[in-house]
This record gives C-alpha cells, structure tokens and sequence, in this order.
C-alpha cells in the first residue's frame, strides 16, 4: 500500500436490493490530490461517492461488501458514520443550502458538534468563507437567508459550510452542473487551491474539468472501474479501447 | 378513401356552447360559498349589535367588561367567558402542540412502516370522530376522574375542557406538521448528515427549523378549531353564570356554550345579546384566519425561492 494513500479500497461490491452498483472496485485515493470520478450516466459514480463517507447508509437495502479504510482505519468496522463524516465533508450536486442565514448555514456544523461561544463561531465563519472564496461578496449579508444568492454563490456557500467542520477529504458530486461557466471556473479554481489542504474526490461529467483540474482520474462504466490512473495517462494514453471512446467522445 | 372528418361530428360542433355553460355551473358552485360567508356576516353582524343602539340599548362596555351572565337579572356580560375561552384554548394548545408534534416527527422520521400503519389511521379516525362522542367521552371518563382529584366539588371544570379539546385538535396539529415535515426537501436533510449530524440533531436543528411555517400553520388552525369547538367543550365545562375561572380546577364558560345553550329559548334582547356573543367569537376567528393567511402566503414565497 502506498504510504500517501489517504483512502484504500479492496474488492468493494454495493448491492441495492439485489441490483448490483458497484463491482469489486479497488483504488488507491492518494492524500491531497484531486481525483476526478468519470463515465456515463448510472455507471455508479455517485454510489461510490457517497460509499466513502457511508451517505448509502441512509439509503434502505443496501449491502455493502469489501473494505474501504481511512488512513488504515476500517471505515465500518472501526468507525462509526457520524464521525467518518466529519472527516469526509461532502458537496452534492445541487447546491443545497439550509432555509436560514449565510452565517447559520455555516454556523450549522460547528454547532452539530458542540461548538456555542459566538467568538469562536464567528471567526470559523469567516475563515470558511474565506477559503471557499466566496468571503467578499457576502460578508456585509450573513444575516441575510442562503436561498436569496445565487446558484453559484450557494455552491461555495455549501463548501464553506463543508469547510467548516474542518474534514480531511471533500467529496463533490458533479458540483459545478447546475452552474454557468464563470461559477464553474471560480469553483475549479477553488478546488485547486484547496487541494493543498485537503484530499478532494470529484464526479465530473465534464472531461475538461476533469482534464484540467485532477490528478488522477478514474473511468467508471457499468459499476467497474476500467481504468485508473493519473489523468493525463487517461487522457493522452489510455489503455483500455472503452476509456479512449469515452474521453473522445465516441462512447454509445 | 372518404374521411370523416373529426370537425363534422355533432360534439365539435356544440363544443363552444358546452364550454360556456359549464363555466357558468362551475361559477355558480363556486359563488355558493362567498354568498354564504357574506349572507352570514350580514345576519350575525346585524342582529348582533342591534342590542347596543336605541332607547333601550345595553351598555357595550358592560356587554364586553362584564363578569356575569344572569338573563334573569337583565345582566349579560361576557368577559369571563372570553377569558374562558381563550385559557382553555391555550391550554389546549401547550399540550396539544408538543405532543402532535413529536407525533408528526415520529411518524415521518422514525417510525417503522409497520407502526406507521396504525397510528396514521388512528390519526385519521380521531379527525372524524363527531364532536358530541367527544363531549360524552369527557363527561363519562375525564370528568368523574377530575372529580376525584380536584380540590372542588365538581368534575366539570376547565381542566375538562382542555383535556377534550386537546385530544380533538390532535388530529390537526399531527396531518398539518406531518404534511409540512414530510414537504421538506431531502436535500437539507441529506446536507445535515453529510455534515457528521445524527438523526435527533437533524430533526430538532434542521427538520423542524425548515418545517416552521408549515407548523406554526397547524398551530393556528389548532387555535381556531378549539377555540370554535362548542358541544364537547359545552357537555364538560359546567358553564357557571358567572366569575373568571382562576384555576384549571374552575368551571368556565366558553363563548361557544354560551350561544349553543340558550338560543334555543331565548328572545328579545336576550337573543340578539347571544348573537352579540357570536360576533365577539366570529372576530376572534376571522383574526385567526388573517394570522393563516400571512403565514400561509409567506409558506409559499418560502417555496419558491427553491
Ligand atoms: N437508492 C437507489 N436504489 C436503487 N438503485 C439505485 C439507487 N441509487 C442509484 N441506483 C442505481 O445504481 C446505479 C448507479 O447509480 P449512480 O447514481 O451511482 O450513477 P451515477 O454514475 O452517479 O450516474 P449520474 O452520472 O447520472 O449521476 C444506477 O443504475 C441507479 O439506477
Ligand atoms: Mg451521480
């Protein structure tokens, strides 16, 4: 195993019911890079996302084969959900704030777990804020609802708010779809800047993004990964035939 | 090939005259309720304060300040029965409102299908049970038991009251928040677990915030039904002639009793003063009604910015 592998997952299979989403995935998610999550429409992308911090819990009958860790630590067996998932904050894809202020909306996480002084809240709000770059344009409204701004300051709003339970791994889940171009790129850029601090796991649909902004990437079809490698091998030198009419755009 | 052609057919023909008259009929059904509203209005309202003018005019303010209802005595004052209702109304809803929504939580969040499957229709059956088996329920079980444990002689009493109408406006409070709760996108939900909250954390911190409109809609419409409700409050608060009930242990008047018990024989002045009584009630509903409308109208701008 490699010694920056940040999370580690063997022979994982997700059954709904009995429809099989995921078929022995084995991958190794490298700490503090980008790794971009790609392939067409139902592949299970999403089903793998949310996997990795047990969001398919919440989801009824569903069984969960294999092993993932965290640091070396078993997921399900040496962890339980609620603190998994304070460490793998996730950004979905719709931007989904809480009907309340700005400030509450990031407020929210901290307070889940247990922080009330004012003083503190306050400075983890600007600090979250800050970092998903998004700190300028609202700070003369925290107090005004998250729902009156617009879609792409809602996404950064929904990454501070991920931010501020200060996670170790950021999964986004196609975060930039719902947005025009120039929130796109704001929140690319963002990405790129966060990746100094934090392991990100991206679902793009978008081969650009992808190309542009990971490290790794993994190609999904069918439940399977077929390929997984650094980005610019998947782009410039794929090996497997399905990847190459994927990335070219000849795919079915 | 010879093709009949769908505009030939007698129905195409007739179409633009059925369309008229069906606007017509509907119209009509629907101009039905505003003209009942208003016949009403104009009735209650017109009999109602006729009492207050004229040579032999009662005095308002004795009518609205007054702490004694003795026709006999030609004194009518209602205020200890505005009292009356408002403290039992309250006190329906200190009760009823937490314990319908737990219920409306549970059954949304955390109740098994195979639990769900009673309570909602027990819910349902509560809804449509008429108010006088209410009334019988209180006076056959709640008001021999308060007898039993009051430090005054008799079961009928406020407390009564507000037991009764507790359990009646149950069903109310639990559909409203249950439909409010269960309206609520699981996107918020979905983003309080994703941010490491458990299940009682996301309720109390984010279901029930983004539900709060829905419920303080069902909290109001609970406020109208108890305080409108007349047999079953009638059959358990002892309706005493006169004071402001003081404890939960006191009998009380509700203005409802008060038009339901003595219509029936009073005349004269009496009588118009009973309408007089309706009027009062009918202020208090129509503030209530205002009070839904602004919440129910700021529901829907909440809606929208979704
Ligand atoms: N809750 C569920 N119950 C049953 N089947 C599901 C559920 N969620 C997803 N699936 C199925 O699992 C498969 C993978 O779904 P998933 O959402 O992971 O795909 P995806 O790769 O994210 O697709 P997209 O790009 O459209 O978002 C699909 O066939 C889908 O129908
Ligand atoms: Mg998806």
């Amino acid at each position: 195993m490699n010694n920056n592998s940040k999370f580690s997952v063997e022979d994982l299979d997700l059954f709904y019911g009995d429809f099989q989403a995921l078929k022995k995935i084995n991958m190794e998610i490298q700490e503090k890079e980008i790794t971009a999550l790609i392939g067409p429409s139902g592949c299970g992308k999403s089903t793998f996302l949310k996997t990795l911090n047990r969001m398919n819990d919440l989801v009824e009958g569903v069984t969960i084969k294999g092993k993932i860790s965290l640091d070396g630590k078993d997921i399900f067996k040496e962890m339980d959900a609620i603190s998994l998932r304070t460490r793998v904050g996730m950004v979905f894809q719709q931007p989904n704030p809480f009907p309340m202020s700005i400030y509450d909306n990031v407020a929210y996480g901290p307070r889940i777990h247990g922080i009330t002084k004012k003083s503190v809240l306050d400075e983890i709000v600007e600090r979250s804020l800050r970092q998903a770059a998004i700190w300028d344009e609202v700070k003369d409204k925290l107090k005004k609802s998250a729902l009156a701004i617009s879609g792409g300051q809602q996404q950064r709003l929904c990454i501070a708010r991920t931010l501020a339970i200060e996670p170790e791994v950021i999964l986004m889940d196609e975060p930039t779809s719902a947005l025009d171009p120039i929130s796109t790129l704001k929140i690319e850029d963002l990405a790129v800047e966060l990746k100094k601090d934090y392991t990100i796991i991206m679902v793009t649909h978008n081969m650009q993004q992808a190309a542009r902004i990971s490290d790794k990437t993994a190609f999904f079809l069918v439940g399977e990964v077929v390929e997984f490698d650094s980005t610019e091998n998947i782009f410039n030198n794929p090996k497997d035939i399905r990847t190459e009419e994927y990335i070219t755009g000849r795919f079915g | 090939m010879n093709k009949t052609s769908i505009k030939d057919s007698i129905a195409f023909k007739n179409r633009e005259g059925n369309e008229k008259i069906f606007k017509y009929i509907f119209l009509s059904a629907a101009l039905i309720s505003v003209i009942s509203v208003i016949a009403i209005i104009v009735f209650v309202f017109g009999k109602g304060i006729r009492p207050f003018f004229g040579d032999d005019a009662y005095s308002f303010t004795n009518f609205i300040t007054g702490l004694r209802w003795a026709p006999s005595d030609n004194e009518f004052g209602i205020f200890y029965m505005i009292a009356g209702s408002l403290l039992s109304t309250l006190g329906a809803i200190v009760l009823g409102v937490p314990v319908g929504l737990l219920t409306a939580v549970y059954i949304a969040e955390l109740a098994p299908k195979k639990i769900e499957a009673i309570l909602r229709p027990a819910i349902e059956l509560l809804a449509g049970i008429p108010s006088v088996i209410f009334g019988v329920f209180g006076l056959g079980i709640i008001v021999p038991i308060i007898k039993d444990i009051s430090p005054q002689q008799s079961g009928q009493s406020m407390l009564a009251v507000i037991l009764v109408l507790t359990m009646m406006i149950l069903p109310t409070i639990i559909s409203l928040s249950l439909s409010s709760i269960r309206a609520i996108p699981k996107s918020y939900k979905d983003a309080s677990y994703g941010l490491g909250a458990s299940k009682i954390q996301t309720i109390f911190k984010c279901i029930l915030p983004a539900a709060k409109s829905g419920i303080l809609a069902a909290v109001v419409l609970g406020i109208g039904r108890a305080i409108g409700e007349t047999t079953a409050v009638m059959m358990v608060a002892g309706n005493n002639s006169g004071g402001i009930p003081l404890s939960i242990w006191d009998k009380t008047r509700p203005l409802t009793s008060n038009v339901a018990m003595e219509m029936g024989y009073a005349s004269g002045q009496h009588q118009e003063l009973l309408f007089s009584t309706g009027v009062v009630l009918f202020i208090f509903i129509m503030v209530i009604n205002y009070v839904l409308i602004k919440i129910t109208s700021k529901v829907g701008s909440e809606g929208e910015k979704r």
